[in-house]
C-alpha cells in the first residue's frame, strides 16, 4: 500500500507505533503533488520546503514524547483560510500577493495539533461557486475523470483529498461547499454547526453562514479533525460556547431505536443513478437497525431565494474592503461572478428594497429554522442525495449564472437553518462518479452524525475505492 | 418677516476605554507614531473579525441612562456601508433602528427640555493625512484611531438659538465627565459637534432644507459657526432664496462657513444587521446594576450641597463644574469640620483663591484656612495705634475722604496694612479705621 493513501487514523497509527515517519509521510505526500497536481490543479500553493521542515520537527516531539492529536499529519487547506507567511489568496488575483501576518484560528489550531500544510487548495473565487471555474487560477479538475468537474466552492481540497495528494483537508461551507464538492469527489465532508468552528481569519463570504470543516478520507478521520478545529474561539463573537464533546467516543454505538427521516421533495429532480444509490444506502441503514421515516419538510427550492438575497447582501458588503487601496489591485481584477454577486447584495440592501428582499429572506429563514425544527421533533436525523446529480463536466458553470444554487439545491436548507451535516459516499454511477450521501442533523448533533455515517461506512467499502491517477 | 431658528445636534463621544470597540488594540491614539495601534481586526484585514468590547457597551449604556434614556432590552450592530480611504472594512460598525438608548432630555437652565432621539455606540474610522512627501503630493492613512469606540448622542431639533446649544454642550460634556467614560476634550477630538440648522417662519414646520456644519473644534466656535449660518440664511430668505441642502465646513480663521458637500439626495448606507456580532440584550436586573453605578450628576449634587451644606446655587455649581474638584470639597469638609472649619469657609476658599486639587490635599486645604484664619486676628491695641499713626502721616488722605473721595480709604487701609510684617485681615483694618474716621 502506498503512503499517500493512509487515512488520518491509520497514519496515526503507524507514526504512534515508530512504523512511520513523518517525512516519509510527508515525502509520499509531495511526490504524489508532483504527479499528480499539474493535471488536477487541486493545489495553487505548494509549501514543500516548509512542509518537510515541519515534518522533521513533527518526528523530534514524537521521538520527544509528544503526543498531539494530529502529530505529523499532511494535510491541504483551503485559500480562504489566512496562513501567517503563506500566500491566501481565496483563488481570486484581487489577493494575488496577499500574504497575511496571522493565522486564521482554524489554521492555528490545526497547527498547534501538529499538522504538516502541504499546500493551499484551489477554490472557487471567494468561494463564489460549486465548480472552482470561478478560480482565477482556473479550475481543478476531478480525480476520478479529468474531463469532470470536483465542484465547489472546495473543490481544491476534495481533488486533493481525494487523489491522495495529503492524508486530509479543510474545507469551508457556506451552503454547499464542503458537502457538494465531497460528494462529487467521493470523500467525507463534514459541514458543522454554524458556530461550531470559528471563521476567524476565514475570508468571509456569507458571514452568517460559513462553517469550516473537515474534507477527510474516512468518518473516523473527520471526528479527530473536528476534535481539533470545535470550540469557542474569543476572536469569533458568533462561535458557540457549548462544550466540545469527544467525537470518536460514540461512533461504535449501535442504530437500534435511530429515527431516519426521508423526505420526496429531497428526489425530484434528482438523477435516477443518484435516487437509487441513496436509496439503497437508506436500506442498508433499515438493516443495521435505524427506523426510516417519511417526513415533510419545506420544498428545498424556497431555500434558493432566501440563500441568494442573504448571501448575495453579505457578500456585498463583504468585498467591500478591498478597495484597491491596500492589497495591491483593484476591484477591477474581481471576476464576473464576484461582479454578480456585489452587483445583485447591493442592490437587495438598497433603501426601498430592504424591507422586499433582505428583511423577507429572513424571515423566511425563521421559517425554514422552524421547520426543520418541528421535522427533528419525530426524527434524528434527515437522510437525502447532497446532489442532485454526479460530477458535471468541466464548462458545465460557464453561462450558468445560478449553477452553484442548483447543484447545492439539497444542502442549502440545513445550512440556512445553520445545521450540521455531513456527505459520505454511497455508490458509483455507471461511468464511475462517486455519489454522496447526506446526512442532517439538529444543532450541535455532530457527534451523533458522526456515529450514524461511522456506521454505514463500517458496513460498505465505497470510501476504499481510489480513482486511477 | 421673523425668522425662527430650528437647530438639531450630532455629537460623537468618545470613550477612552483602554482597548478599541472591536480589538484589543490600545484606544490610545493620541500623538501616537501613525499604524502602531493595528491588527487585522481594526486594518480591516481578510477574515478579521469584530468582538465587542463589553466596557464600551456599559459605558454607552450609561451615559444613555445618565441623560434620561429608555434602554433597548434587544439592541444589535448593523453594518453602514460607504467607501471612504480612511475606512478600512468599506463599512462602520454602527447602530441603525435598535440604538442602545432612545427618548432621553437634558434640561436647559431655563426650563427648556433638549429631547435626545437616541445614543448609540460605533466605531470611529481612521485619519487621513495629506502631506507632501519628496515634492510630491500624498494621502497617508493612520489607522490608529480605526475601531476606538464612538457614542453618538442625537437631540430632537429642539434648539432655537447658539446659546442654547452651547449650554446643552457643556452639560453633555459634565456628563460624560463625571461618568469618567470621556475626557470630552475637544481640541483632541474626543467631542465632535455636528449642527444642523435651519430657519422657519413657523417654528412648529420643520423647513424644507437642513444645512449640517462639520469641522468644529471648539464650543466657541460652535457659537460662531451657528450665529454664522443663522445669518447667512436669514439673508437668502430675506432675497426670497431657499438655501440649499448641504454640508458645510467651518473655517476657523475666516469665521465663516464654506460649502463642501451639496446632498442632492440622502445617502443610502445600505444598512443591514452585522452578521459577525450577536443581537446584544439586557435584562431589567442588568440595566439597574448598570443604573445603580451612574454616579451622582452635576444637577443632583448641586442640590444636595445646597441642603447639606447651606451653599448658594452659584457657589455649588462651580464646585460641581468638576467631579474630582466636587469630591475634593467633600472631602475638605469632612476635615474642616474637626477643626471648626464650616463648609461655606471652605467653599469661599477653594473659590477665591483658584485652589489647584491636583497639587493640594484636603488635610492641607483646611490647614492652610486655619492659619490664614488664625493671622487676621491683629491684636486690637497695636491696630489702634498704627491706625493714629498712619492717620497724622496722611492728613490729605484724611481730608479728601471727609469729602468724599472714597478711593482714599482703601488707600488708607493699605498704608494700615503694610505696617504689619505680616497677612491682616482687610475686613479688620477696614471696620476699624472707618470706625476712627466716622468717630472721630
Amino acid at each position: 500500500m502506498d503512503l499517500y493513501s493512509l487515512s488520518i487514523t491509520e497514519s496515526l497509527e503507524k507514526l504512534k507505533q515508530k512504523k512511520l515517519s513523518s517525512v516519509e509521510l510527508t515525502t509520499a505526500c509531495l511526490n504524489r503533488i508532483k504527479k499528480t497536481n499539474k493535471a488536477l490543479n487541486a493545489l495553487i500553493t505548494v509549501t514543500d520546503e516548509a512542509a518537510l521542515d515541519a515534518a522533521k520537527h513533527a518526528d523530534l516531539l514524537r521521538a520527544q514524547g509528544e503526543n498531539l492529536p494530529l502529530l505529523g499529519i499532511p494535510m491541504v487547506i483551503k485559500d480562504n483560510f489566512c496562513t501567517k507567511g503563506v500566500r491566501t489568496t481565496a483563488s481570486s488575483k484581487v489577493l494575488d500577493n496577499f500574504i497575511p501576518p496571522y493565522n486564521a484560528t482554524v489554521t492555528e489550531r490545526l497547527l498547534q495539533a501538529g499538522i504538516v500544510m502541504l499546500g493551499k487548495a484551489n477554490m472557487d473565487a471567494w468561494a463564489h461557486g460549486s465548480s472552482t471555474e470561478t478560480s482565477d487560477y482556473g479550475p481543478s479538475k476531478n480525480p476520478w475523470n479529468k474531463g469532470y468537474l470536483p465542484g465547489g466552492s472546495s473543490g481544491g481540497t476534495a481533488a486533493s483529498v481525494a487523489a491522495d495528494q495529503a492524508i486530509g483537508g479543510i474545507g469551508s461551507e457556506t451552503a454547499g461547499s464542503i458537502r457538494q464538492p465531497a460528494s462529487w469527489c467521493g470523500i467525507v465532508g463534514l459541514k458543522p454547526t454554524y458556530g461550531r468552528v470559528s471563521r476567524y481569519g476565514v475570508i468571509a463570504m456569507g458571514s452568517s453562514l460559513d462553517s469550516p470543516g473537515p474534507m477527510t478520507k474516512t468518518v473516523s478521520d473527520s471526528a479527530l479533525v473536528l476534535q481539533v478545529l470545535a470550540g469557542k474561539d474569543p476572536l469569533d463573537a458568533t462561535s458557540l460556547p457549548h462544550e466540545v464533546p469527544n467525537y470518536s467516543q460514540s461512533r461504535e454505538n449501535p442504530l437500534a431505536g435511530v429515527k431516519i427521516g426521508i423526505s420526496d421533495d429531497y428526489f425530484e429532480g434528482v438523477d435516477k443513478e443518484v435516487v437509487s444509490a441513496v436509496t439503497a444506502a437508506i436500506k442498508e441503514y433499515e438493516k443495521l437497525g435505524a427506523t426510516i421515516k417519511k417526513i415533510k419538510l419545506f420544498q428545498p427550492k424556497y431555500a434558493i431565494a432566501v440563500y441568494t438575497i442573504l448571501q448575495r447582501s453579505e457578500v456585498s458588503s463583504n468585498l467591500a474592503r478591498y478597495d484597491g487601496i491596500r492589497y495591491g489591485y483593484g476591484r477591477d481584477r474581481f471576476g464576473d461572478e464576484a461582479k454578480r454577486r456585489i452587483m445583485l447584495g447591493t442592490f437587495t440592501l438598497s433603501a426601498g428594497y430592504y424591507d422586499a428582499y433582505y428583511k423577507k429572506a429572513l424571515q423566511v429563514r425563521t421559517l425554514i429554522i422552524d421547520d426543520f425544527k418541528r421535522a427533528f421533533q419525530d426524527v434524528d436525523v434527515i437522510m437525502g442525495p447532497t446532489s442532485p446529480s454526479t460530477a458535471l463536466p468541466l464548462g458545465s458553470s460557464k453561462n450558468h449564472p445560478m449553477f452553484g444554487e442548483m447543484a447545492d439545491v439539497l444542502v442549502e436548507p440545513s445550512s440556512i437553518a445553520g445545521l450540521p451535516g455531513i456527505n459520505i459516499p454511497c455508490g458509483f454511477s455507471k461511468n464511475n462518479l462517486p455519489i454522496g450521501l447526506q446526512i442532517i442533523g439538529p444543532k450541535l448533533s455532530e457527534q451523533k452524525l458522526i456515529n450514524i455515517a461511522y456506521k454505514f461506512e463500517k458496513a460498505t467499502d465505497y470510501h476504499t475505492k481510489k480513482p486511477s491517477l | 418677516m421673523k425668522y425662527t431658528p430650528i437647530i438639531g445636534l450630532e455629537v460623537h463621544v468618545e470613550l477612552k476605554t483602554s482597548s478599541k470597540m472591536f480589538c484589543r488594540c490600545s484606544a490610545d491614539y493620541f500623538g501616537k507614531e501613525p499604524n502602531t495601534h493595528t491588527c487585522p481586526v481594526c486594518l480591516g484585514m481578510p477574515g478579521a473579525l469584530p468582538v465587542p468590547n463589553k466596557k464600551a457597551i456599559e459605558w454607552c449604556v450609561k451615559i444613555a441612562l445618565s441623560l434620561g434614556c429608555t434602554i433597548n432590552k434587544e439592541s444589535k450592530f448593523d453594518r453602514k456601508n460607504y467607501y471612504y480611504p480612511d475606512l478600512a472594512k468599506g463599512y462602520q460598525i454602527s447602530q441603525y433602528d435598535q440604538p442602545f438608548g432612545e427618548h432621553g432630555h437634558i434640561s436647559l437652565k431655563s426650563g427648556k427640555a433638549i429631547r435626545i432621539r437616541r445614543v448609540h455606540m460605533e466605531e470611529d474610522t481612521g485619519k487621513l493625512i495629506h502631506q507632501t512627501i519628496d515634492g510630491e503630493k500624498a494621502s497617508l492613512i493612520d489607522f490608529n484611531r480605526s475601531g476606538v469606540p464612538l457614542v453618538e448622542i442625537v437631540t430632537e431639533p429642539d434648539f432655537s438659538s447658539a446659546e442654547e446649544v452651547k449650554e446643552y454642550l457643556q452639560k453633555l460634556q459634565l456628563v460624560v465627565r463625571y461618568l469618567e467614560v470621556s475626557n470630552a476634550d475637544m481640541e483632541k477630538g474626543d467631542m465632535r459637534l455636528e449642527p444642523n440648522i435651519s430657519l422657519s417662519t413657523d417654528p412648529k414646520q420643520l423647513p424644507k432644507y437642513k444645512v449640517e456644519v462639520k469641522n468644529i473644534n471648539s464650543f466657541r466656535f460652535v457659537e460662531k459657526a451657528i450665529n454664522f449660518e443663522i445669518k447667512r440664511q436669514e439673508d437668502l430668505l430675506t432675497k426670497g432664496k431657499t438655501p440649499q441642502q448641504e454640508t458645510r465646513g467651518w473655517d476657523e480663521n475666516k469665521g465663516v462657513t464654506f460649502s463642501q458637500r451639496v446632498k442632492e439626495e440622502a445617502n443610502d448606507y445600505r444598512y443591514f444587521p452585522e452578521p459577525d456580532i450577536p443581537p446584544i440584550t439586557f435584562t431589567d436586573a442588568e440595566i439597574s446594576t448598570l443604573r445603580s453605578r451612574v454616579p451622582e450628576l452635576q444637577e443632583e449634587k448641586i442640590l444636595r450641597f445646597g441642603r447639606e451644606f447651606s451653599l448658594a446655587p452659584y457657589d455649588a455649581e462651580i464646585l460641581t463644574r468638576d467631579r474630582s474638584l466636587a469630591n475634593f470639597f467633600e472631602e475638605s469638609v469632612k476635615v474642616g469640620k474637626a477643626h471648626g472649619i464650616n463648609p461655606k469657609q471652605i467653599a469661599n476658599y477653594i473659590i477665591n483663591k483658584k485652589v489647584d486639587t491636583s497639587t493640594q490635599l484636603p488635610a492641607s486645604l483646611v490647614k492652610n484656612i486655619v492659619i490664614a484664619t488664625q493671622t487676621t486676628q491683629v491684636d486690637e491695641t497695636e491696630l489702634q495705634k498704627i491706625i493714629d499713626d498712619v492717620l497724622t502721616e496722611n492728613t490729605k488722605a484724611v481730608e479728601d475722604f471727609k469729602n468724599g473721595k472714597e478711593a482714599s480709604l482703601m488707600f488708607l487701609v493699605g498704608q494700615i496694612m503694610r505696617k504689619f510684617d505680616k497677612k491682616v485681615d482687610v475686613n479688620q483694618v477696614k471696620d476699624a479705621l472707618l470706625h476712627k474716621l466716622h468717630g472721630n
